[in-house]
């Protein structure tokens, strides 16, 4: 029922349809309930209407907030194997 | 595809149930519900419970909208297609929920009732303008996500002047949902469930922000992650989730930034609010009558309200006896903990709504989790060939 998927505008029709373009799959959607939205940017798609913009910036500090995780991980693995590798 | 992807790294998931094994107490249980379905999904697809340690508990909350639609209020849906002539349009997931006399309204359109799947509040408005000779319902349900495009197309129809559309509003409301289960008016009844903390909404959030939780956190010392519907979003939040239980702390905290922000989407809570009102009470299925947790058309948009346009009375109407959808949505039980789990309920032929939805508790479980229940042993060494 929640199903909504980050799709990217990329055309901007009378009124406030737009179409989006998630994975190749052209759609059109209202973007009545996100009126800033703009051709390029994500937005979240839910029942044919957009509910949301996607903040590029912000999704790519989660992404690296998991890469630092990875990071750690690794700095911590090289810690307890000792450093009779150096 | 770009922002759905990168959130589903097996590696990253991996590091993160390490990580989450070596700061989650081994002397101490973790509660955690998660309150949308899409979450359960999520949880239950992607294989995240194995990569949790056994004391990180997960509890299935009631945030599907499908499960939690009850009884009574299908059958207003049915007798408008079957007794009132009314085309009635609607959301697919919500075609195959069982309702009274063995019926749902899937099962009601095969009776001859004129009852349209629909991907779009706005393509309801535009059968009733393809239709004008006949009356057109739009049977809305959802939370705070599906709320703001139905309140949209009341306004146009207005604008339009359509005469023949008429909303029968279920919408439902997120934060009165969580007070009642933290306020456990009928713990007597059905049990309490202790929690730790929540997964917060993803979609939802997205609407409403993060700031109607503050007083789950505040009031009622639960922490509060936002999580967005990807797994590995699902694990950094239960990972942030132990991290407040392991501080002491309860705050709202916000994994999806990059869709949530403190005060949400401001545009679509204008629109809720011009169209709809709060009611003063619903029923929702598993959780009986809470106060406060749903809306209705505002009397401007009288007209559009299909319990008025044609007279409707809510009855409701009990469950299923052997059915446990309602303790599994309160988090008191598991699916397994049914009778008719996987026997008689089944995705096929649900009994409850748990096992409607792909996101209820019963079909995620049903669907990806039933081998989990077997134990595994190791095959009897073969007996060699003499």
């Amino acid at each position: 029922m929640c199903l909504a998927l980050p799709a990217q505008v990329v055309e901007k029709r009378d009124g406030d349809e737009a179409i989006v373009n998630l994975g190749g799959v052209r759609k059109a959607v209202s973007l009545a309930l996100v009126p800033e939205a703009e051709i390029g940017d994500y937005v979240i798609v839910h029942v044919g209407h957009a509910i949301g913009l996607l903040d590029r910036d912000e999704a790519e500090k989660t992404l690296a907030l998991f890469a630092e995780l990875d990071a750690a991980q690794a700095a911590e693995a090289a810690l307890t194997t000792g450093g009779a590798a150096t | 595809m770009k922002y759905i992807d990168e959130f589903r790294d097996g590696a990253i998931a991996r590091q993160l149930g390490e990580r989450i094994h070596a700061e989650a107490h081994p002397d101490r249980v973790y509660r955690f519900m998660e309150f949308c379905g899409g979450h359960t999904h999520a949880l239950s697809r992607y294989g995240v419970t194995e990569l949790l340690p056994p004391q990180v508990q997960m509890i299935h909350g009631p945030g599907c909208p499908v499960c939690v639609l009850p009884i009574g209020r299908i059958d207003l849906a049915i007798r408008l297609a079957l007794e009132r002539g009314a085309i009635v349009c609607t959301y697919g997931d919500t075609m195959r929920v069982p309702a009274s006399d063995g019926l749902s309204l899937i099962k009601a359109k095969a009776r001859g009732g004129d009852i349209r799947m629909v991907y779009s509040a706005a393509d309801a408005l535009k059968t009733a303008q393809a239709h004008p000779d006949r009356e057109v319902v739009f049977f809305a349900i959802g939370f705070e996500t599906t709320t703001p495009p139905t309140a949209l197309v009341v306004q146009q129809a207005e604008r339009l002047g359509v005469k023949n559309f008429s909303v029968l509003c279920c919408h439902v409301l997120t934060p009165a949902a969580v007070t009642h289960i933290l306020a456990a008016p009928d713990a007597e009844q059905h049990g309490k469930v202790e929690l730790d903390g929540f997964i917060g909404p993803a979609h939802v959030s997205i609407v409403i922000g993060s700031d109607p939780y503050v007083p789950f956190a505040e009031g009622w010392h639960k922490p509060v992650v936002i999580a967005g519907f990807e797994p590995l979003d699902v694990m950094q939040a239960i990972l942030m989730l132990v991290r407040q239980v392991n501080e002491g702390r309860a705050e709202v905290e916000n994994e999806f930034t990059r869709a949530v922000t403190p005060k949400g989407n401001v545009a679509a809570q204008k629109v809720m609010d011009e169209v709809f009102e709060v009611r003063d009470s619903f029923e929702w299925r598993g959780l009986g009558v809470v106060p406060h947790s749903a809306l209705k058309l505002r009397e401007r948009y009288a007209a559009f309200d299909a319990e008025r346009r044609f007279d409707l009375h809510y009855q409701p109407v009990p469950d299923h006896k052997a059915c446990e959808c309602g303790a599994i949505l309160r988090g008191v039980k598991r699916p397994t903990d049914c009778k008719l789990f996987g026997n008689v309920c089944t995705p096929d032929n649900p009994v409850g709504s748990c096992m409607v939805s792909s996101e209820g508790a019963c079909a995620a479980h049903y669907s990806y989790g039933r081998f989990r229940d077997i134990p595994i042993v190791p095959a009897a060494p073969q007996a060699r060939a003499a």
